[in-house]
C-alpha cells in the first residue's frame, strides 16, 4: 500500500474527522488505492512540459467593481443548524 | 539594543484589506461594520454551484501595491485552493496564491535612526480573506459566533525577508507601508479595525564563545494589533528564547517551527502549536478562475500612477529645501498632502527652514488638540502661513507675538494682514520713532534706572520690556537692547 494508516490519520485530522480503527484501515486501503491508481501518471516523462494552471486557453476574466444587492440576512442564515442573533452559532473554537 | 547578548532577526507577513467597492469574487460590498452576515451572497457564503469571477479594481490596486513595493511583476499568475477547516471559511479552502505570485523580490526603504534601510520583499500576492469568528471571552464554553461579512473580501500578503534587526525596525517598516498603501489609496490600513494585520517570524543570533552564533527556532508571533505591540511582542519573544537557548540549546532546525500568540494583557507570547507545513494545506490550482498575463503597457499604466513615493519625497525636501533628515521625515509621514502645503507655503514666504518649523511646531499641535476636523492641519490656508511667515520678517516681529498672530488666524479664520490689525500692531516706522519710545520708557522708570546706576544691570531688562509692550513686540529685540542700554549710559 502506498499511504500508513499514520498518514490517513493526519489527513482526517486535517479534515477534522475522527475515525475508528477499523475505519482507518478500510480507508487506508481505498485511498491507497485512488492514490496508486492516479500514480500511474508518474510514468510519462514531462520533462520541459510546462505545469498545466488551466485547462482553458483563456486568460483575464473580469469584473467589474460594481455592488450587487447582497442575501438578506435571513435568506443567508436560513441552513444555519444554529444561530444567535444574525450570527452563525458553532461549538466553541478553543484553537 | 546594543546591549543585548543577542542579534534579533525578524521577517514580517503583513496583511492589508484593499479599498475596492466590493468583494474580491463577487459584487458583495466591501465594508467595514455592516450587521453582522449583511454582506453575504452565495459565492462567499460557499454555496455549491457557485462561480468566483476577479474583480479587477482588487487586481489593479495589488499591482499598484507590488510596484510601489519595487517589486517584479510576473508576465502570467494564478490561483490555488488553500485547504483547511475553520468555521470562518464557509468553502473550506481559501482562494490564494501559491507557487506563481503575481509579484515577487521588492523591497521597502525605511527610515531609521542610523539613516534609511531597505527590507527587501521576498512576494506579495492576493487572497481573499476569512470571516470573522466571536469567541466567549469568559471561557464558559459558550457557542462561537461567525460573521462572514469579510469573507471573500480581497487582502493582500506582503512577505519580507528577515531583514529587520531590532523590534523598533519592524515597527518603522509596518508604518511605512500603511503610510504608503494610504497615500496610494490601496487600504486604510486600519490596524484596529483589522485592515492592516501583522504576523512577525522572530529568532535570535546568540555569539558563540569560539566564534559564530546559534540560531534559535523560529516562532510566528500572531495576533498583534497595534504598533506598539509589534515592538512589546519581538522584544519579549526574543528574550523569551534566550532563555529558553540557555535552558535547552536547542538550534533553529531541531524543533519544529512553532506559533505563538501575542497576549497584549499580561504583554507576553505564548507558545501554541506545531506550525501547519505547506504540505498540510495540499494547495491545488484554482479550477474556477483563470490564470491572469499581464502586459508591459498595463504594468506601465499602473507605474505610472503611483506619483512620488515617501522615499522620494524625504531625499526630495532634503536636496531641494535643505531640509534635516529628521525634518523631512516629519513632514513626509504626515502623507502627500502636507508635503504639499509644505511646498506652497515654502515657495511663496521663500523660507523652507521657517515653513518647515511653522508646520512641525505649530500646525501639527493644532491638528493633534482639534483632531481631524475643521479641516485638522489645513485649516490654516497656506498662503495665510506663508503670508505670517512673511510679515513676521517684514516687521520684525517676535516668536511670541507670531505664535499670537497665529492662533488669533485659526481660531478666527483671519489672514495675517487682518489678525495683525486685529491686534494692533502697526510697525515701528523708523529708528528715530523707535528712540523716541526708548527714551520716554526710562523716563517712566525712574526706579529701574537708579538700580541700573547701582551697578544692577539686569534692571535694563525692565525697560526693554515697557519697549516691547509700546511697540507690541514689533521692534527687533537686539536693537531695543542696543539702544536701551546706549540711552541708560547717557543718563
Amino acid at each position: 500500500m502506498s499511504l500508513t494508516a499514520d498518514q490517513v490519520r493526519w489527513v482526517a485530522h486535517l479534515a477534522r474527522l475522527e475515525l475508528s480503527e477499523a475505519d482507518l484501515a478500510k480507508l487506508t486501503e481505498q485511498l491507497s488505492a485512488i492514490v496508486d491508481y492516479v500514480g500511474q501518471l508518474q510514468s510519462v516523462n514531462t520533462d520541459g512540459v510546462e505545469p498545466l494552471a488551466h485547462p482553458l486557453p483563456i486568460h483575464n476574466v473580469f469584473r467589474e467593481d460594481e455592488p450587487h444587492v447582497p442575501l438578506p440576512v435571513e435568506a443567508a442564515l436560513a441552513n444555519a443548524p444554529d444561530r444567535h442573533g444574525g450570527f452563525y452559532g458553532v461549538p466553541a473554537v478553543l484553537d | 539594543m546594543a546591549d543585548l547578548p543577542y542579534r534579533i532577526v525578524i521577517g514580517l507577513e503583513v496583511h492589508v484589506q484593499l479599498l475596492t467597492k466590493t468583494k474580491l469574487f463577487c459584487g458583495c460590498p466591501n465594508r467595514f461594520g455592516l450587521p453582522p452576515n449583511s454582506a453575504t451572497c452565495p459565492v462567499c457564503i460557499g454555496m455549491p454551484g457557485v462561480l468566483p469571477v476577479m474583480n479587477r479594481r482588487a487586481f489593479e490596486l495589488a499591482l499598484k501595491a507590488a510596484l510601489a513595493l519595487n517589486c517584479q511583476i510576473a508576465a502570467f499568475t494564478k490561483w490555488d485552493r488553500k485547504n483547511y477547516y475553520y468555521p470562518d471559511l464557509p468553502k473550506n479552502y481559501q482562494i490564494s496564491q501559491y507557487d506563481l505570485p503575481f509579484s515577487y523580490d521588492g523591497w521597502l526603504e525605511i527610515s531609521t535612526a542610523t539613516g534609511p534601510k531597505r527590507v527587501r520583499i521576498i512576494r506579495v500576492h492576493l487572497e481573499e480573506d476569512a470571516g470573522k469568528m466571536l469567541h466567549d471571552e469568559q471561557g464558559g464554553g459558550r457557542d462561537s459566533l461567525v460573521d462572514l461579512n469579510r469573507a471573500g473580501t480581497p487582502l493582500l500578503e506582503i512577505v519580507s525577508h528577515p531583514d529587520m534587526s531590532t523590534p523598533e525596525e519592524a515597527k518603522a517598516y509596518l508604518e511605512e507601508i500603511r503610510l504608503m498603501l494610504r497615500e496610494l489609496e490601496v487600504s486604510d490600513c486600519e490596524m484596529q479595525e483589522g485592515s492592516l494585520r501583522c504576523d512577525a517570524n522572530v529568532n535570535i543570533h546568540v555569539p558563540l564563545a569560539g566564534g559564530g552564533h546559534a540560531a534559535t527556532p523560529i516562532v510566528e508571533v500572531k495576533n498583534l494589533n497595534s504598533f506598539r505591540s509589534v515592538e512589546r511582542a519581538i522584544r519579549y519573544e526574543a528574550q523569551r528564547q534566550y532563555e529558553e537557548f540557555q535552558k535547552t540549546g536547542k538550534k533553529l532546525g531541531e524543533v519544529p517551527k512553532a506559533t505563538a500568540g501575542w497576549d497584549e494583557n499580561r504583554g507576553i507570547t505564548v507558545v501554541q502549536r506545531r506550525k501547519e507545513e505547506a504540505s498540510d494545506y495540499r494547495y491545488f490550482p484554482e479550477p474556477d478562475l483563470v490564470p491572469v498575463e499581464v502586459d508591459d503597457a498595463w504594468r506601465e499604466r499602473i507605474r505610472a500612477s503611483l506619483g512620488e513615493l515617501p522615499a522620494q519625497q524625504r531625499r526630495r525636501l532634503q536636496e531641494q529645501y535643505g531640509l534635516s533628515a529628521y525634518d523631512a521625515n516629519v513632514l513626509t509621514s504626515q502623507g502627500r498632502a502636507m508635503v504639499a502645503y509644505f511646498e506652497t507655503v515654502s515657495g511663496k514666504c521663500g523660507d523652507p527652514k521657517a515653513a518647515c518649523n511653522w508646520i512641525t511646531n505649530k500646525l501639527l499641535a493644532v491638528a493633534k488638540t482639534q483632531g481631524s476636523g475643521n479641516g485638522g492641519p489645513f485649516a490654516l490656508p497656506a498662503e495665510h502661513l506663508a503670508d505670517l511667515i512673511a510679515e513676521q520678517k517684514a516687521m520684525g516681529l517676535t516668536k511670541q507675538i507670531s505664535e499670537e498672530l497665529f492662533d488669533l488666524m485659526v481660531g478666527e479664520g483671519l489672514t495675517a494682514k487682518e489678525a495683525i490689525e486685529r491686534k494692533g500692531i502697526k510697525p515701528v516706522a523708523s529708528a528715530d520713532e523707535l528712540l523716541a519710545i526708548v527714551r520716554r520708557a526710562i523716563a517712566a522708570n525712574p526706579k529701574a534706572v537708579a538700580d541700573f546706576k547701582k551697578g544692577k544691570t539686569a534692571a535694563a531688562q525692565a525697560i526693554k520690556g515697557a519697549v516691547m509692550k509700546e511697540t507690541k513686540g514689533t521692534a527687533k529685540p537686539d536693537l531695543v537692547q542696543q539702544l536701551v542700554m546706549d540711552e541708560l549710559q547717557k543718563v
